[in-house]
Parts: C-alpha cells; sequence; structure tokens
C-alpha cells in the first residue's frame, strides 16, 4: 500500500464514474429501499484510490453514479471493506 | 393534457433514463398524435418495459454464461495483428477473452493507448515530443558498440548519432547517467565515451576476471537514460481525421508496448482523462474498481465484437459485476468466483473435483443443498424461476380458534 495520495486529477478519467460517500442516514435509507443487509452489497477497498480521496472509512457507503450503456445514468452502491487482498 | 403529463411523470419514475429521454424526444416529433393517443403510447411503453424486465428467480447468470459462452465457441484461436497497424502483436479473440476472465495480472501483450492534450495532439512532431519522454530507453538503444580489454580499466562506449536524434537523447544525458553509476569517471570525445573504472567498482583482481567485466558490460547495457519503465516501444498514430474549414485536422496519439498507466498519466502532453491500458490490474490499482469494472466490460464487448459477435451488453456488465464484486479482481474460476462458493459439491462440480471433496471432508463442512448445481446433483429442484417458490401448509394443533377440525 503506497502512502502516497492518488492525484485528484484520477477523477477526470473516463473510466471513472462520479463516486459519493453517502451519510449514514442516507445510507441507511439505501438498506431499507434495496432491502438488503450492509454485507450483500457489493465491496469497494480502503485502499482503492477513489475511496482514499473522499477519505472513507471502512463501513461507509459509496454511491456511484454509473454511465450505464443500456440506461442512461444508474446509481450503484458499495460498501467500503478493509480487507487485505488475496494471494 | 393533464392525463398525459401524469402518465409522463409516473413513467419517469419506472422507465430508464435514455429510455425516456427517446420517449420524450420521439412524442415531441409525432405531431399528428393526440394528447389521447400520446398518452397510450406512453402507457404502453411502461407497460412493455415492466414486461420485459427480468424476473425474480431468473437465472441470469446461467444466461449470460451461455450467452457469451455459445458464441466463444465460434472465436479465432490465432492472434492477430493490430487493427491496421502491423508494428505490434496484439491478442485478440479467444485468447484475450480467457485472460480477461481468468485475471490475469499481466495481458500477454500490454498495449497503452495514450492520448494527448490540447496543446501535442495536432502536430505529428510534438507527439513524437511527447513519445520520447515516455519510451524507455536505455544506453543500449542509444550506441554502437561497447569496448574494453582483459586488464585494463577503460571501458569505451561509442554512441550512434542516429539513435540519440531519434530517441532525444544527447550525448551529454548518456554521460551523466554513465557518471551516476560508480563504476568510475567518464568523460566525453565526439560521439565515444571513455569510461576508466575505478579502483573501488573494480578491484585490480578482477580485471582478468571475463565474468566480473561481462557483468560490467551487461550494467552498462541496461543503463536507464530517459524514459517510463515497462514502456518497451511507441508509435504514433493517427487517432482521429476530422475536416476543418477546408482544412484537415489529424489528431495524433501514441500507442506503446508495455504498460505502465500510474507514470504516464503524470507525463506532461499526456491526456489524462483519454489514456488507457488494456492491463485491467494497473487500472485498479491507479483508477478504481469501478474504472475497472469499466474497462472490464469495455474489453470483453471488443474482443466480441472484433471477432463479429453480437453478445447483448448487459451479460457482460453482468459478468463484469461479478468480477468486481469483492473490490479486487476475482477470476471466474476455480481461484477465484466459482472457488469461493460456500457449497463443496458446487466447488467440486467446477473443477478438480477429487481435491474439492477431500477439502471439504477433512474441514467437516456442512452441505444445505440450497444452490443450483447442488440441488441438480442431488437430484433435487433447483431454486431458481418457479423453482423459488415453495407451497406450504400450515397445519395448527390444537390451542385457540385453530382451522383444523376439533
Amino acid at each position: 500500500m503506497s502512502a502516497k495520495k492518488p492525484g485528484r486529477k484520477i477523477l477526470e478519467h473516463r473510466l471513472v464514474p462520479e463516486h459519493r460517500k453517502l451519510s449514514v442516514e442516507e445510507a441507511v435509507k439505501v438498506f431499507k429501499s434495496l432491502g438488503v443487509k450492509p454485507w450483500q452489497l457489493p465491496q469497494i477497498s480502503v485502499n482503492d484510490p477513489i475511496v482514499r480521496l473522499l477519505n472513507a472509512k471502512p463501513g461507509d457507503v459509496i454511491e456511484i453514479k454509473r454511465r450505464s450503456p443500456t440506461g442512461g445514468t444508474s446509481l450503484a452502491y458499495r460498501i467500503v471493506v478493509a480487507f487485505e487482498r488475496r494471494a | 393534457m393533464t392525463s398525459l403529463k401524469v402518465s409522463l411523470k409516473a413513467a419517469k419514475e419506472i422507465l430508464p433514463e435514455s429510455l425516456y429521454k427517446e420517449l420524450e424526444e420521439k412524442l415531441k416529433r409525432a405531431e399528428d398524435l393526440t394528447p389521447a393517443q400520446k398518452q397510450r403510447v406512453v402507457e404502453e411503453t411502461v407497460r412493455r418495459y415492466i414486461e420485459s424486465m427480468v424476473e425474480p428467480g431468473e437465472p441470469v447468470g446461467t444466461v449470460a454464461a451461455q450467452s457469451i459462452g455459445e458464441p466463444g465457441t465460434q472465436m479465432t484461436l490465432r492472434t492477430f495483428h493490430y487493427a491496421g497497424l502491423m508494428e505490434f502483436d496484439v491478442t485478440l479473440g479467444l485468447p484475450r477473452l480467457i485472460e480477461i476472465v481468468d485475471a490475469k495480472r499481466e495481458p500477454s501483450t500490454p498495449i497503452m493507448e495514450i492520448y494527448l492534450d490540447e496543446e501535442h495532439r495536432y502536430s505529428e512532431e510534438k507527439a513524437k515530443e511527447v513519445a520520447r519522454k515516455i519510451e524507455y530507453t536505455t544506453l543500449e538503444k542509444v550506441m554502437s558498440s561497447i569496448e574494453y580489454m582483459i586488464g585494463e580499466r577503460e571501458v569505451r562506449v561509442t554512441l550512434d548519432p542516429e539513435m540519440l536524434e531519434d530517441k532525444g537523447v544527447s550525448p551529454e544525458d548518456v554521460l551523466n547517467a554513465i557518471n551516476g553509476t560508480g563504476l568510475g569517471r567518464a568523460v566525453l570525445e565526439g560521439n565515444v565515451i571513455r569510461l576508466e573504472l575505478s579502483e573501488k567498482a573494480v578491484p585490480d583482481e578482477s580485471l582478468y576476471d571475463l565474468k566480473a567485466l561481462k557483468e560490467i558490460e551487461a550494467k552498462l547495457r541496461k543503463l536507464y537514460i530517459k524514459g517510463k519503465k515497462g514502456i518497451n516501444r511507441t508509435s504514433i498514430r493517427v487517432a482521429d481525421e476530422k475536416v476543418v474549414d477546408g482544412k484537415v485536422v489529424r489528431e495524433y496519439m501514441i500507442i506503446t508496448e508495455g504498460s505502465n498507466l500510474a507514470e504516464v498519466l503524470e507525463v506532461e502532453g499526456v491526456d489524462h482523462t483519454r489514456t488507457t491500458t488494456n492491463n485491467i490490474f494497473e487500472i485498479m490499482e491507479v483508477l478504481g474498481i469501478e474504472a475497472a469494472r469499466n474497462a472490464i466490460i469495455e474489453e470483453i464487448m471488443n474482443v466480441l465484437e472484433d471477432s463479429g459477435l453480437d453478445v447483448d451488453i448487459r451479460h457482460v456488465m453482468l459478468v463484469a459485476d461479478v468480477i468486481t464484486w469483492s473490490g479486487t479482481i476475482r477470476q471466474i474460476g476455480r481461484l477465484g468466483v466459482a472457488g469461493e462458493k460456500p457449497s463443496a459439491l458446487a466447488r467440486a462440480a467446477f473443477e478438480v473435483t477429487v481435491h474439492q471433496l477431500y477439502d471439504a471432508a477433512a474441514a467437516g463442512e456442512e452441505e444445505s443443498l440450497r444452490g443450483v448445481t447442488e440441488s441438480i446433483i442431488a437430484g433435487l429442484p433447483p431454486r431458481v424461476g418457479t423453482g423459488q417458490v415453495v407451497a406450504s401448509v400450515e397445519i395448527r394443533r390444537g390451542g385457540n380458534g385453530g382451522s383444523g377440525p376439533s
């Protein structure tokens, strides 16, 4: 894990969709509306460059505004996890 | 009119953005329709959309696997050259597809597509300038010969002026690089660099040791002069051609053999919003997991389209979602997605059956027979589609007001 923080300009990259850290209230709302438990969400690592830029901590929910080729934009959610990469 | 507005508003809630926009657009143009007719169109669109949605319990994974797998059998097994350019070999077709799905850490032919910023993209000269900054250049690439004698302290490096020019390296750059090695002091004489090996780097006794001298030669040959590690070759290509005011405007880009996204994005003159690599792990590390997901979708769709196969992008999106689910790139195989299934039977059904069963037995795993694969092995209806629904009758015994006979 490099200690250097990634530069903000990666956010402008064509492949990177918009990420947003949700507040606890918003996260609870998402869980309710989707009918899921936190551990059922797809995950994103705390070491992910975008997560580091957002200063998100494990347990935070990240809202991702995907530019979907089929539906315009769509919202997806990932939960921040602290994991060691498996070999 | 109001009822049309109401149903349009309802449609906006239900339909995905792009479909709604298309509907709105088409309604605007359909002037010969009455509002009542328009309303019916809206309602019908919504009805059809809901009808076409995936039903709960539909085995989307199986459908995706078949939808990619069947056309995959028709793919070529050969490695083709890069479209339009015969300079680079690029893995395409089935081998590339397998590479992506198996989450290979390095593609067998790493390639970068480097776009340039506003200042550098319209001139071939300026594009070359950027390419020189990127291409990994060692002494070997800019010299014509290296000479040394057993027992003598002098090493003569003859530079190749043409190559120096081509790579944009000055003889002084090379001199500085050689002086930076700590092997000794070097001086420049025309096109020849004389390096006097120091006592410290090469003791007297190793001057007669051919192996030691060969090692020094190898070190010098691989001496770094400029560029980004991993980028072995660069080539300028026309990315786009437009006619503006009667003049042809060409946009240039750089294609490289080898990949180093993190460092190339930092290079001046590189467009950091469009530059990509075909190394998906690098994208994950530099741009994050969501970018990796997009890259997987793009790469798979490119491979399929190049092979002339028409696979719906939704299947590919599902595959990319599964690969990136855990926040890192997992392969779809026994070391990744299939190997992490909770059921021992499902794992055994995939690969290395006996091994999986041994391990499961040794660990005392329980088999709850809930998944599709296990159910089929055990001859049970899989919990998929209508198989998800189980009718059960509750029989109450005694107590107050039970429905059973008293």
